[in-house]
């Protein structure tokens, strides 16, 4: 096997929520007790996303996925763990030395009305990476690669001089992939990129993320809760639930014969066409706040099949016969 | 005669430079313990539509034309204080966002109250004891806790149980409900429409379900309408639209999904974008995104014409049952 392009190792993300020294202290029968809260967004996930594939990361609001796109683009410093970018270790590079690899990874973000400038054109928007990256470059090569970018996302280069908010929600996300693709990058993290748009709006992006990565060889991190979207664009699908990884498969694998009992409950809830009511899979509860973290496996609370076992230890990913890994007791001692 | 019908319905928005037209002669009915599905993208005018039913449209936007006959009795002429009497009372609604929705200063149990003591004159005690009771309806755990807890206090999934204990709270013979799960993860989403459905077949209660989502439309409904750009582009059974969907835009809206899709291979895609009201195309105003437009369609709005149990406004489906006509009358 060949070395993955990025590697996420035992990363973990908390964010602080007591505030300052004073706010953490308080006084408590008749002592002062200092107390500390913080929100376990990440609890130690690894993944290694490999060269051209999607690596599609899906769970519920909360269950860290999002954190996780952050964090591997730098936006947001992990607590622990390393990100290596082809590799090299990239997560404690300080500003001049990331700077390179800041132009081969590339984000696009949920909602294209809030993640362009609105006080840019779109061409000032589609000029700002470039000249920032390849400042040596002449006025009409950047202009040129705009006019290349422009055409390539379906937005009509002549439409430079007009502000984002000309624009509807789709082309607006066309024009957030093409600030993308204006670096030529090789890795691209998409948060939900389709989430905000209207259902004929996001075939149309998605069909456009398909072509980029043929025709720019590109490696997608995939975020996403839209599991019907997973199947049709995903190699790999990593299922999140709490801040740990519960099931990581190829997509037709965990599709025809999903092993954990969370996916498997997420997949049973999808709403189907050919469905007369609905059918799923009933799970106890609610997810937990991940302030308190459950102690053992993080989704014992709502297993229908969690035993002691589960309650106390915490399961690793663990590679199964079928191909998946799954991070469960039951599975590991074939109760499921 | 129908629970609810709505005949001829025009909404139009008063700006600067005119008049735009928000919803054009839209027609449909809804029987008793009936579910009708209210489906299209943003814009399309589908809240509008289920807004308008209770005369729920805020200036500038007014009824310019139609009927909505609720037992037989025109809402759109009735007075405030009449349509008070049958908003939240016999007909009641479901936000799109929970937290929008309830109060944030006041209990979940004075909210359910008060609501009550709008309607029917009994004792707060007695009041409270129906609260409770549907609160149980909806499967919330712990009821009696909840009354004395306020909105912050419950997640998403709970929150939108509550509003749906609110609306039953005066056996209404309507709920319209837009978007209720769309604020809602997967999981939690698939347990309140179940919990919806089982609640309107148990009660009878008729539900008017507005949604983007086709696969839920699928799961719950029993009618199902398509808006685009204001108007009804076809209308009848769900489950033989979904199955055989005559017109081109829900013919599109179906193929576009991704489930139905080779995985990896490019998705059917409609070309464009739903036209804005302020400048709706003349004719069908499908026709600039249509792949059957002939000249036809730019200058007239076509007619509904019947394709099994489905009404269809697309010329190009009435030329095929036309044609479909005269083979059969040639062979016989």
């Amino acid at each position: 096997m060949t070395s993955p392009l990025v590697s996420i190792r035992g990363l973990e993300k908390r964010f602080d929520l007591s505030g300052s020294l004073l706010e953490q202290i308080s006084f408590e029968g008749g002592r002062f007790r200092r107390k500390q809260e913080a929100v376990h967004a990440i609890n130690g996930v690894d993944l290694e996303v490999q060269k051209g594939e999607a690596l599609c990361v899906v769970g519920e609001s909360g269950c860290g996925k999002s954190t996780v796109a952050r964090t591997v683009m730098g936006l947001i410093s992990p607590s622990a763990g390393e990100i290596h970018y082809d590799g090299q270790r990239i997560d404690n590079l300080d500003g001049k030395a990331v700077l390179p690899y800041r132009r081969k990874m590339q984000m696009i973000f949920q909602n294209p009305y809030a993640s362009l400038n609105p006080r840019m054109t779109i061409q000032q928007t589609l000029e700002e990476p470039i000249c920032f990256h390849h400042p040596d470059w002449s006025q009409s090569q950047v202009r040129d690669k705009i006019h290349e970018v422009m055409h390539s996302v379906g937005i009509d280069p002549d439409w430079g001089a007009r502000f984002g908010h000309e624009f509807s929600g789709g082309q607006r996300q066309r024009i957030a992939i093409a600030r993308a693709l204006a670096v030529d990058p090789e890795f691209i993290v998409a948060d939900e990129p389709i989430s905000a748009l209207d259902v004929s709006i996001q075939a149309q992006v998605l069909n456009l993320l398909m072509d980029a990565q043929e025709t720019c060889n590109l490696t997608y991190l995939f975020i996403t809760h839209d599991l019907a979207v997973v199947e049709h664009f995903g190699t790999r699908v990593a299922v999140m639930y709490l801040g740990r990884v519960c099931e990581l498969a190829d997509t037709k694998t965990l599709f025809a014969t999903p092993r954990h009992p969370y996916t498997q409950a997420l997949l049973s809830a999808i709403p189907k066409l050919e469905d007369d009511r609905p059918n799923h899979i009933r799970l106890k509860g609610e997810v937990p706040t991940p302030v308190n973290l459950p102690s053992g496996c993080v989704f014992h609370g709502r297993c229908p099949y969690a035993n002691d076992r589960c309650r106390q230890e915490v399961p690793q990913l663990i590679a199964t016969d079928g191909g998946a890994q799954v991070a469960c007791h039951a599975v590991e001692e074939g109760r499921l | 005669m129908a629970l609810l019908e709505v005949r001829n319905l025009d909404v139009r928005f008063a700006v600067r430079g005119g008049d735009l037209t928000a919803l054009r002669g839209i027609s449909f009915s809804l029987d008793k313990g009936e579910r009708l599905g209210l489906v299209g993208e943003s814009g399309a005018g589908k809240s509008v539509a289920a807004f308008s039913v209770l005369n729920l449209i805020a200036k500038p936007g007014y009824i310019a034309g139609g009927q909505i006959l609720f037992e037989g009795r025109d809402l759109a002429a009735m007075s405030e204080r009449e349509l008070r009497k049958i908003r939240g009372n016999r007909i009641a609604m479901i936000f799109q966002d929970p937290m929008m929705t309830l109060n944030p200063v006041l209990t979940i149990g004075t909210q359910m109250v008060e609501a009550i003591l709008a309607h029917r004159k009994i004792s707060k005690k007695e009041a409270r004891a129906i609260a409770l009771d549907r609160l149980q309806k909806v499967q919330i755990p712990s009821p009696e806790k909840r009354l004395d807890q306020y909105p912050h206090e419950l997640s998403g999934g709970m929150r939108q149980r509550v509003i749906i204990a609110i609306a039953l709270l005066l056996d209404p013979e309507i709920i319209i409900a837009d978007e209720p799960t769309t604020a809602l993860d997967v999981t939690i989403q698939a347990e309140i429409m179940d919990l919806l459905l089982n609640l309107c077949e148990q009660e009878n209660v008729a539900l008017m379900l507005i949604t983007h989502d086709l696969g839920v439309v699928s799961q719950v409904t029993q009618r199902m309408l398509v808006m685009y750009s204001g108007r009804i582009i076809e209308q009848g059974p769900t489950r033989e639209i979904i199955n055989d969907a005559q017109h081109p835009y829900t013919q599109g809206l179906i193929n576009a999904l991704p489930q139905m899709g080779e995985p990896g291979a490019r998705l059917f895609q409609i070309p464009g974008s739903m036209p804005s009201l302020k400048n709706v195309p003349s004719g069908c105003p499908f026709h600039p995104r249509c792949n059957f437009a002939t000249e036809q369609c730019k200058h007239a709005m076509p007619e509904y014409v019947r394709s099994g149990n489905v009404d269809v406004a697309c010329y190009e489906v009435a030329n095929l049952i036309e044609q479909e006509k005269h083979m059969q009358e040639a062979e016989s």
